[in-house]
């Protein structure tokens, strides 16, 4: 009850005398929190080789200029494995996941039980990393794209499933009912009262998942998953430095330019 | 007047929400072709839930309410749908689907009559659309076919709402509060064309409506619902002042200017 009678008037603030009570424990909390993590920090770090670190980085940035031009010749393959391990990743991810987010969707949910049983699905495929998954499918399918393909599919099924379902139950209900009073069936209430509602974030949830997984599609070769990843180990193991920069160099370019196409379609769909 | 002449006939029809009160206490309705039926009486009485329970978008709790003499009250599915086609129904103006063109709207219609996969690919029968352009033309939205549906300004989209409904052919139209959130002068075009489209195809009508006024000038008959129960049925003119307070409660209903208080 933040109104109180003073002197015949009312005074209003925003919170209870025990609200500003919580409020500063709350804040003294998380200052103690963070003195005691630092100091855990501090006592497990050599800081001589955090000393070190400045003359470190000048060493590696000096071996890596000027990157290796030539060597750019081997890297279209694997760029190229690697544009499609997130494009294709991404087209399956998609394919699982508008059903999983209708399954999961409180307002189109066939059944309460099945609703959660597709959350379990979604959270699953959310809590593990895709270089985990990655870890996992090169052992079952051995290295190389479909390995790499896999993981980035298993990861983003939760990603746009969990994003498209919030966005199916905040659509608007009367479009949905003046098709349903029409007298059309069920499949036809999707399709033309659901469907056109959630399109936009479809496309955006999508675009912006095939982003990420070009990111993410580059390391996935670290753990033998194919793609540009795989060169970009091969090189820092040999102690290649110069390739190594390449390597960053057309990285940054690609992710640049899925960031540029990811936003024209967003932009397209609105 | 034969007995096919009865469009609707509601028998002790009851509604109570799951884990609520009742908010439908028995009601006795009856519509012949060509009637106008406005209900009108406060907010939470109970007006949208009686034409919901009508066709069906809320199952109604107990009673009976025939269509042309068949039983309409506790359908499911196929059957259901079949009945809905029947009925056309007109909501407030932002109950068209944004993003689908006028023509869409339209045509969305006609989905109890069209397959899934026509319907998906958009591939309506010639005379369906022949008869949308038509629609379109008399409530006055010629040549605007293409237009998205969130580029209309409320009237237009009212008026792609009413042909939506007409375009299924119905044979009873239930219509909530078509004009909330229209301009006076919108609202008594919209409340017009509506009459003059029931009149055209000897529909029946029941219309819930906020404005006493409109429902005193486009009605054959009104019904004042308070908490889930008929208190007031009657011609426009029987609709008193002292009528008005049974239905809404207490209060001054003359229209002329409140008195200048400094005179
Ligand atoms: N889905 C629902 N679940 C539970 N109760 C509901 C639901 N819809 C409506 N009600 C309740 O039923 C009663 C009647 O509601 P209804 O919407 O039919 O009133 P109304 O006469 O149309 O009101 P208004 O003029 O404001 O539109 C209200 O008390 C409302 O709270
Ligand atoms: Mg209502």
């Amino acid at each position: 009850m933040p109104v109180r009678e003073e002197n015949a008037t009312k005074v209003w603030q925003r919170r209870t005398p025990r609200g500003r009570l919580a409020l500063w424990a709350g804040w003294a909390l998380a200052l103690a929190v963070l003195v005691a993590c630092a100091r855990q920090i501090s006592e497990g770090t050599l800081w001589v080789f955090v000393a070190d670190a400045h003359r470190q980085a000048a060493d590696l940035l000096a071996r890596m200029v000027p990157p290796d031009p030539g060597y750019m010749g081997v890297l279209w393959r694997p760029l190229w494995d690697t544009v499609n391990i997130a494009t294709l990743g991404t087209l399956l991810a998609v394919a699982a996941a508008v059903p999983l987010a209708f399954l999961a969707a409180k307002n189109t949910t066939p059944h309460p039980a099945v609703r959660q049983t597709a959350l379990l699905m979604i959270v699953s495929s959310r809590s593990i990393n895709t270089l985990i998954w990655a870890i996992l499918f090169v052992i079952l399918f051995g290295p190389g794209v479909v390995a790499g393909i896999a993981a980035i599919t298993l990861r983003s099924i939760g990603f746009i499933a969990k994003l498209l379902y919030e966005a199916v139950e905040e659509i608007a209900v009367d479009p949905v009912e003046a098709i349903r009073a029409t007298g059309g069936s069920p499949g036809q209430v999707l399709t033309y009262g659901i469907f056109p509602q959630v399109f936009p974030s479809f496309v955006g949830v999508s675009v912006f998942r095939w982003d990420i997984n070009i990111r993410e599609s580059t390391i996935v070769g670290l753990v033998g998953a194919g793609g540009i990843g795989l060169q970009l180990d091969a090189s820092v193991n040999a102690l290649r430095w110069s390739q190594v920069s390449t390597i960053l160099v057309i990285v940054f370019l690609m992710v640049v330019f899925s960031e540029w196409i990811s936003a024209r379609v967003r932009k397209a769909v609105l | 007047m034969s007995g096919n002449d009865k469009v609707l006939q509601i028998r002790a029809l009851r509604k109570s929400y799951p884990g609520g009160v009742e908010v439908l206490h028995g009601l006795d309705i009856d519509l012949r072709a060509g009637e106008f039926l406005t209900v009108i009486g406060p907010s939470g009485a109970g007006k949208s839930t009686l034409l919901r329970c009508i066709n069906g978008l809320v199952p109604a709790s107990a009673g009976s309410c025939r269509l042309r003499g068949a039983e309409i009250l506790g359908l499911r599915g196929a059957e259901m749908r079949a009945a809905r086609r029947r009925i056309g129904m007109i909501f407030q103006a932002h109950a068209l689907v944004d993003r689908l063109t006028v023509m869409e709207n339209v045509l969305s219609g006609r989905l109890g009559y069209t397959g899934f996969w026509s319907s998906w690919a958009r591939r309506f029968p010639p005379g369906d659309v022949a008869g949308a352009f038509r629609l379109l033309e008399r409530v006055g939205l010629e040549g605007y076919e293409d237009r998205r549906a969130d580029r209309l300004s409320g009237g237009q989209r009212q008026r792609v709402g009413i042909a939506r409904a007409l375009l299924q052919s119905p044979e009873l139209l239930l219509v909530d509060e078509p004009t909330a959130s229209l301009d006076p002068k919108t609202a008594r075009q919209i409340m017009r064309l509506l009459r003059e489209l029931a009149a055209e195809n000897n529909l029946a009508v029941i219309a819930n409506l906020h404005d006493v006024g409109l429902a005193r000038m486009f009605s054959d008959r009104i019904i004042g619902l308070n908490a889930g129960t008929i208190v007031f049925e009657g011609a426009p003119g029987e609709l008193t002042d002292s009528e008005l307070s049974t239905i809404y409660g207490e209060e001054d209903w003359s229209t002329e200017e409140v008195a200048d208080v400094s005179a």
